[in-house]
């Protein structure tokens, strides 16, 4: 038995984790009855943890092809964004959707169809996909794309590692001249003048937000609108356009204990806040910021989830359709800020139009945000839970912990239709997680 | 593929290994060539691929088996170059239970970490010596420290290539062949799977890929992969025997 959790360190249970080295032992691993896999564990919640039996994909960690004309690479599921990168970056290509931190391994990415900045204009993981190797309970191997098994594939994107295991996967990188973002700061300061400055930059490949959710009043709302593109070589200072793709080591720091509880509390989290608003008014305008700092500012800290002490932390992210992401926005903000709740990272971020069977992206706005885990940050999102309800809008499993079944079911009936499919297919007698069964998936 | 081949050539033999792996790895990113040699060579082509694409250096696969020291000096004509650095991670633990009963047991687990690496070690390093230069490193292990009741024979047959790379290095202390011996404690492997390891005594192969590779750059003789093992088994060693044969370690 080893002790998981994801990411928030909440909840933690004690599975049987095995670790198989090929197909073969993954296949047995998966004859033992209900299975999950498992990548690196950076889904924040249940979504990889089986009390019963949990697979660890870590040693499917192999490069397995790539085509420098087409930029399609095939990998095994275990591999990471970060490894990708780190192989692909010097020869210029890059993913081309990743989520806020890079130790996320592709079948987590591909199970989660995991969102990027760009996803305005780029889409889900899953639109790079050319097609993916799928293993079913009983060992079979399926390579299923848009093309061929397409309904294996569509299910599969977003449906939290419950279709079966994925082994392999062919997606597209996408060319890049440099390691380096050109970036605009835009300050904005209320939720409506966020709003405008993210509709009036569509057509910037990346944007984003940090908010301000201890912010009240006419502030309610403020943000650091963030836009960013690949630089060009030309871009570059004349120094750095000898070798585009080096750019300055960062050191690894890391969070070596557990912050007390008592760190995280509304006059910290203000101050914070206020600081950051400040800085990045300051530092508004245009800048050049390495690949490492723009997309992963986060990964800099090394185990920097211990923040929240060893009660871990939930995180809440839900999309609103753009027609009520105003009113929504608003109404999440105000009861958040009522609180003195919310957390130093507040994201929010505009997501464009998605077609999928369960992916959570749909065109609108996107919020996430973290709380600690105790009784009122529970009380507090059940609060959001039913704004958001109300709006319209929907949940990100890879973030959940918390929801409870009804909710889901009634926000996103897609659910259900996946449930019933799993009941009729056999496939929720196959894999399961602590997450599915809270959810009744 | 780009990355320009920026050191000599590395032959890693039991390349199966969880350790050897790492250590192909950790060379490859280096910008060595790669040589991968192990029994059933054609299962390694999977690895070859990974390593070549990753780090865009040349990788071929090689068939090796320690216990067939006849084979060894054709096994090496074979290969594309002599390589400038070998890293031998051959082992076999085998369970004392059965090590200490089964005769054809012991036998194969003295032959597989002693007879075998060390004979081939001593094979390159003659074609070293007459190239005028070369790094050989053995992985022994902390095992090999003091033989203790419940893992002597594989400690027996590790003392005994620890002592072999310790007259190798001494020979050649005026060069041309360097000896590095790497005595990882617990390192979590496929050897190691299952077994209940203390986190903070236990190194992840990387872990010992890359005390390897630093050893290999800085001149080093002997690589305790975690430093507390140091400490650990001088401790061990320094116990009166009449203390020690009472232990149970
Ligand atoms: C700091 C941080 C920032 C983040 N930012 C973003 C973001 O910007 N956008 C976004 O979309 N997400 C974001 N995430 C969430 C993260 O991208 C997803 O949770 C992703 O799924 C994690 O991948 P993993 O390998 O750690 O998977 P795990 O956490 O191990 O597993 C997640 C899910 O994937 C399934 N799974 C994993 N491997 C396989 C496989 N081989 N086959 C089948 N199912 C599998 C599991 O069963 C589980 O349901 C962020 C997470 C963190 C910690
Ligand atoms: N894991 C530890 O805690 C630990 C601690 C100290 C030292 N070590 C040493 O570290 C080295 C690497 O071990 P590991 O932990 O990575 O375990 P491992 O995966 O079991 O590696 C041992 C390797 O030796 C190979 N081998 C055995 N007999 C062979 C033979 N006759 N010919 C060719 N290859 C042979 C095996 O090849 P096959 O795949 O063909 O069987 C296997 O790949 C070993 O020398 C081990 O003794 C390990």
């Amino acid at each position: 038995m080893t002790q998981l959790s994801g990411w928030g360190r909440y909840p933690r249970i004690d599975c049987a984790l095995s670790a198989p080295r090929d197909a073969d032992a993954l296949a047995r691993a998966l004859a033992r009855g209900p299975a999950i896999a498992r990548g690196m564990g950076r889904a924040y919640g249940d979504s990889a943890l089986n009390a019963a039996n949990t697979v660890s994909m870590g040693h499917f960690n192999r490069f397995l092809a790539f085509d420098p004309a087409t930029g399609t690479l095939e990998v095994e599921a275990g591999v990471t964004l970060a490894e990708v990168i780190a192989a692909f970056l010097p020869r210029g290509w890059f993913p081309q959707v990743t989520p806020g931190t890079k130790f996320v391994s592709l079948g987590g990415a591909i199970a989660a169809d995991v969102h990027g900045k760009n996803h305005h204009g780029a889409g889900s993981f899953g639109a790079a996909l050319d097609w993916i190797d799928v293993m079913g309970a009983d060992g079979t191997v399926t390579r299923a794309s848009h093309d061929t098994h397409s309904d294996l594939f569509h299910w599969t994107l977003g449906s939290m590692g419950l279709t079966g295991v994925i082994l392999r996967a062919g997606l597209r990188l996408q060319p890049v001249e440099s390691g380096w973002i050109a970036q605009t700061t835009l300050p904005a300061p209320s939720l409506s003048a966020a709003i405008d400055a993210f509709e009036g930059n569509l057509d910037a490949p990346y944007s984003v937000a940090w908010i301000d959710c201890t912010a009240r009043g006419p502030a309610l709302g403020r943000s650091l609108v963030m836009l960013g593109r690949h630089a060009g070589v030309e871009d570059l200072p004349p120094a750095a356009r000898r070798a585009p793709f080096d750019v300055p080591r960062r050191r690894a720091r890391s969070l070596p204990v557990d912050l007390p509880a008592f760190a995280l509390n509304p006059l910290t989290l203000r101050a914070f806040n206020a600081a950051y608003w400040w800085a990045g008014n300051r530092k508004a305008g245009a800048a050049l910021v390495d690949w490492d700092r723009y997309f992963y500012p986060l990964d800099a800290v090394a185990g920097w989830n211990r923040l929240y002490g060893r009660r871990g932390f939930l995180q809440f992210q839900c999309v609103l359709p753009l027609p009520a992401a105003a009113a929504g926005l608003d109404a999440l903000l105000r009861a958040i800020a009522a609180r003195g709740a919310g957390s130093f990272l507040a994201v929010l971020k505009r997501f464009g139009a998605q077609d999928s069977r369960l992916s959570f992206p749909m065109e609108g706005y996107t919020l996430a945000l973290d709380f600690p885990h105790n009784r009122e940050s529970l009380t507090l999102m059940d609060r959001l839970d039913r704004i958001t309800a109300d709006h319209g809008g929907r949940f990100y499993l890879a973030k959940d912990a918390r929801l409870d079944a009804a909710t889901l079911h009634a926000t996103d009936p897609r659910w259900s239709d996946f449930a019933q499919m799993r009941q009729k297919t056999g496939l929720a007698e196959a894999f399961a997680s602590a997450q599915s069964q809270r959810l009744a998936l | 593929m780009t990355g320009a081949a920026t050191g000599g050539a590395v032959l890693i033999l039991g390349a199966r290994s969880d350790i050897a792996r790492a250590c192909a790895q950790r060379f490859a990113q280096g910008g060595h060539p790669v040589m991968l040699a192990a029994r059933d060579a054609a299962t390694l082509a999977p690895d070859a691929t990974d390593i070549g694409l990753r780090h865009g250096v040349t990788v071929t696969c090689h068939d090796f088996d320690a216990l067939d020291p006849e084979g060894f000096a054709a096994f090496l004509d074979a290969l594309p170059v002599l390589p400038e650095i070998a890293v031998c991670a051959v082992g076999l633990m085998g369970t004392q239970d059965q090590n200490q009963r089964d005769p054809a047991a012991a036998i194969r687990v003295l032959r597989s970490n002693f007879e075998g690496p060390a004979i081939l070690l001593a094979e390159l390093a003659e074609r070293f010596e007459a190239r005028g230069s070369g790094t050989l490193i053995g992985i022994s292990s902390v095992a090999g420290e003091r033989g203790r009741a419940s893992n002597y024979v594989y400690g027996a047959a590790k003392a005994g290539f620890t002592a072999y790379l310790s007259g190798l290095r001494n020979r050649f202390a005026r060069g041309p062949v360097r000896v590095i011996t790497v005595l990882p404690g617990f390192v979590a492997t496929r050897m190691t799977e299952g077994m209940d390891l203390p986190p903070r005594l236990t190194a992840q192969p990387e872990e010992v890929a890359e005390a390897i590779f630093q050893a290999t750059r800085r001149g080093r003789d002997v690589v305790w992969v975690r430093p507390v093992w140091r400490l650990i088994m001088a401790i061990i060693r320094a116990l009166p025997e009449g203390i020690f044969k009472k232990t149970r370690l």
